[in-house]
């Protein structure tokens, strides 16, 4: 009974928040159902299937990824889709829905109290990196609480990413883990042994301690690349799935070999859930190409140096101009010194306009990065700024509050 | 006599383990501010798994506790960085860098470990929250720096052994600093100097930098750089710790009763 107010009073919020346009309502509705029923997310999770997907980098898109591979099976899928990613934003979005499945992105530190509340039935780790220092905790903290977690949860099944030693360590403990071999560029925070006193050391796609016996272990499943440069999807027993994204970026195939392989254990084959994820475009607005104005701009979110390393490579595939808005909201952390771990020199040569609530931070980065920019701190008018004079799509990369400023921008 | 200058060596020490927090950026700038006068510089990532490099200026920067604990013993299996200092050696080490040159600093779970022993300081486990937040300090342990502004993020409370030559850096004016009571931020010994400051401090602080580069470059004169960017950089971030001290302050006047725009009373 109380359960059941507790969902009328969650649809109840969003629906009149939505009304006045006071967002989504995705959290909102959420916080006053769990405080009618702190139970809610368990009541509402009971009697459906649950994937859980956490990690630093990559969460909101692999979370529509394993949504949209999960509706290959003509069943209908209810997820948390706009990165409102901890238990009211997860409330919210089964409150709205009957969907027998169910993907919830989950923030890291959460998942411990997210998968006790809904019984997964799977949970992907993606990856752990240093991300919000002031806000949130150390990796190898997050790391030891997913580890406990998964060894109190026999019936979940883990599908984690084989090339992070952090991953590996959150899952060892686990029953049930398909280990997936998607790469891992930013070992800088990986490279102290989190069982031991020793160090990784990563060679030739592997990674091992040189201490104790903890090291990468034999994938199920991975990403590679054919000789004709198509991604696809190989499994140990052989079988292989050739596949190709509209969306951008090798860490995009990354994401969708992990979703296919939680899809696969969601009984789904994985060849039909790859098959829907190469039709995806854009995820909660991430490369979505838009206009202000006259000009065209693909925006991007990167909120940590992993993220920032991987969207600098993609558009170092063009010479468009580039504008790098920073922002240091509660949503961002206070202190935006990870700037200087951003391997910004990949942008020397470019046009590039910085702007954002912390322009004056990342002028000083991008001097000290050789990297000659102009600031603006609006910035739509950075946009413009740097379209001046071309015609050429400008490619936005802001973090995550300076991301959503632009998505939300008058057009 | 005249002839080619060595290039000044600027080592980052273990970034493997210390460069969780961005205070690589300080040797990047130690290392472009001697170039941009002219001055060849080579900047050194000094990986945890060899031999300590030979260097002018060593940096060492902020990272978790397990890297940390792992870091100090590396550093004195290594055993190289006290004589190189006696030697005339410049360092900078930042919140867990800082604690790791100090005499002894607290593991993961509180239980005290050696440290390099480069400054008369000891670190042990803070009861209370974090200290996270900006901080400004007015510096008392180098002459002729204005104030420095930076980020801390530590729960380590760091005190200075009474009676040794190790003196503060800095006096805090907003933020925690060393936390130990005394309202003391980081630590000066010789040309060994600790804070906990991130931004990292001298991408803040370019005037700490320079004295860093003419400790370790004795004779010659620095020419001034233009610091246009980094000097608004430090004009918003004053403005802003002022700004949420004087919201703070309004605050606590509401509370008490006192009626908007009567003046409240400085914070105490």
């Amino acid at each position: 009974m109380r359960a059941q107010v507790a969902q009328a009073a969650t649809r109840a919020v969003n629906a009149t928040s939505r009304r006045l346009g006071r967002g989504q309502g995705t959290v909102a509705g959420g916080r006053v159902g769990l405080r009618i029923d702190p139970g809610l997310l368990e009541h509402l999770s009971a009697g459906r299937q649950v994937v859980l997907v956490t990690g630093t980098n990559g969460k909101t898109t692999t979370s529509h990824l394993v949504t949209v591979g999960l509706g290959a099976s003509g069943d209908a899928v209810v997820s948390n889709g706009t990165g409102s990613n901890m238990p009211p934003g997860q409330v919210a979005a089964l409150a709205g829905s009957k969907a027998h499945r169910a993907v919830l992105e989950t923030d890291e530190v959460y998942l411990p109290r997210v998968l006790t509340a809904t019984a997964a039935e799977a949970v992907v780790l993606l990856n752990l990196s240093r991300d919000q220092l002031d806000r949130t905790n150390e990796v190898r903290m997050v790391a030891g609480r997913w580890r406990a977690a998964l060894a109190a949860a026999p019936w979940v099944q883990v599908v984690a990413n084989a090339d992070d030693p952090l991953v590996v360590w959150g899952a060892g403990a686990a029953r049930s883990v398909h280990w997936v071999g998607v790469g891992l560029r930013w070992q800088l925070d990986a490279v102290g042994c989190p069982a031991c006193e020793g160090r990784i050391e990563f060679s030739g796609g592997t990674w091992a301690c040189t201490a104790c016996d903890f090291a990468k272990p034999a994938p199920e499943a991975w990403l590679e690349r054919t000789p004709g440069g198509a991604a696809r999807l190989v499994r140990a027993e052989g079988r292989k799935l050739e596949f190709q994204l509209v969306l951008p970026g090798a860490f995009n195939e990354a994401n969708a070999v992990m979703a296919a392989v939680a899809a696969e254990a969601c009984g789904v084959d994985a060849a039909d859930a790859l098959q829907a994820m190469e039709a995806v475009e854009e995820v909660a607005g991430r490369f979505t190409v838009r206009r202000f104005g006259p000009v065209r701009a693909r925006l991007m979110l990167a909120k940590n140096p992993a993220g920032w390393d991987e969207l600098l490579d993609l558009v170092a595939e063009s010479d468009a101009p580039v504008v790098v808005s920073i922002n240091a909201r509660v949503a961002d952390g206070a202190d935006p010194s990870w700037l200087w771990d951003v391997p910004y020199e990949r942008l020397t040569g470019r046009t590039v306009v910085a702007t954002g609530d912390r322009v004056r931070d990342l002028s000083v980065r991008l001097q000290y990065a050789g990297v000659a920019h102009r600031t603006e701190p609006d910035p739509v008018h950075a946009v413009a700024l740097a379209a001046a004079g071309t015609d050429r799509v400008v490619d936005v990369i802001g973090n995550y509050t300076a991301f959503h400023d632009l998505l939300g921008a008058p057009a | 006599m005249s002839g080619p200058r060595a290039p000044l060596r600027v080592a980052v020490v273990y970034p493997d383990l210390l460069g969780t927090y961005g205070d690589g950026g300080n040797g990047l700038v130690l290392a472009r501010r001697a170039e941009w006068r002219g001055l060849p510089a080579e900047l050194l990532q000094a990986g945890s798994d060899r031999p300590l490099p030979d260097a002018d200026i060593y940096c060492l920067g902020g990272g978790e506790d397990g890297p940390q604990v792992r870091a100090a013993r590396a550093l004195l299996d290594d055993g190289t960085l006290p004589a190189r200092v006696a030697r005339g050696a410049v360092v900078l080490a930042v919140c867990a860098g800082f604690q790791v040159v100090g005499r002894s600093f607290p593991g993961a779970g509180g239980d005290p470990h050696e440290g390099v022993g480069l400054l008369d300081i000891e670190t042990v486990k803070g009861t209370g929250r974090r200290a996270v937040g900006e901080v400004l300090a007015e510096p008392t342990g180098v002459d002729g720096l204005p104030v420095l502004t930076g980020f801390e993020n530590h729960g380590g409370r760091t005190s200075l052994v009474p009676g040794t030559t190790t003196v503060a850096l800095g006096t805090v004016t907003a933020g925690v600093g060393n936390g130990g009571g005394d309202g003391s931020e980081g630590a000066v010994r010789g040309h060994v100097l600790g804070t906990y400051l991130h931004g990292p401090v001298l991408a803040r602080n370019p005037a700490l930098a320079d004295r860093l580069l003419a400790w370790a470059l004795g004779d010659v004169v620095l020419s001034s750089l233009d610091d246009a960017a980094a000097e608004e950089l430090r004009a918003e971030r004053l403005a802003a710790v002022g700004g949420h001290r004087r919201r703070r302050a309004l605050r606590r006047a509401r509370r008490r009763g006192a009626p908007p725009g009567t003046g409240a009373p400085a914070a105490h």
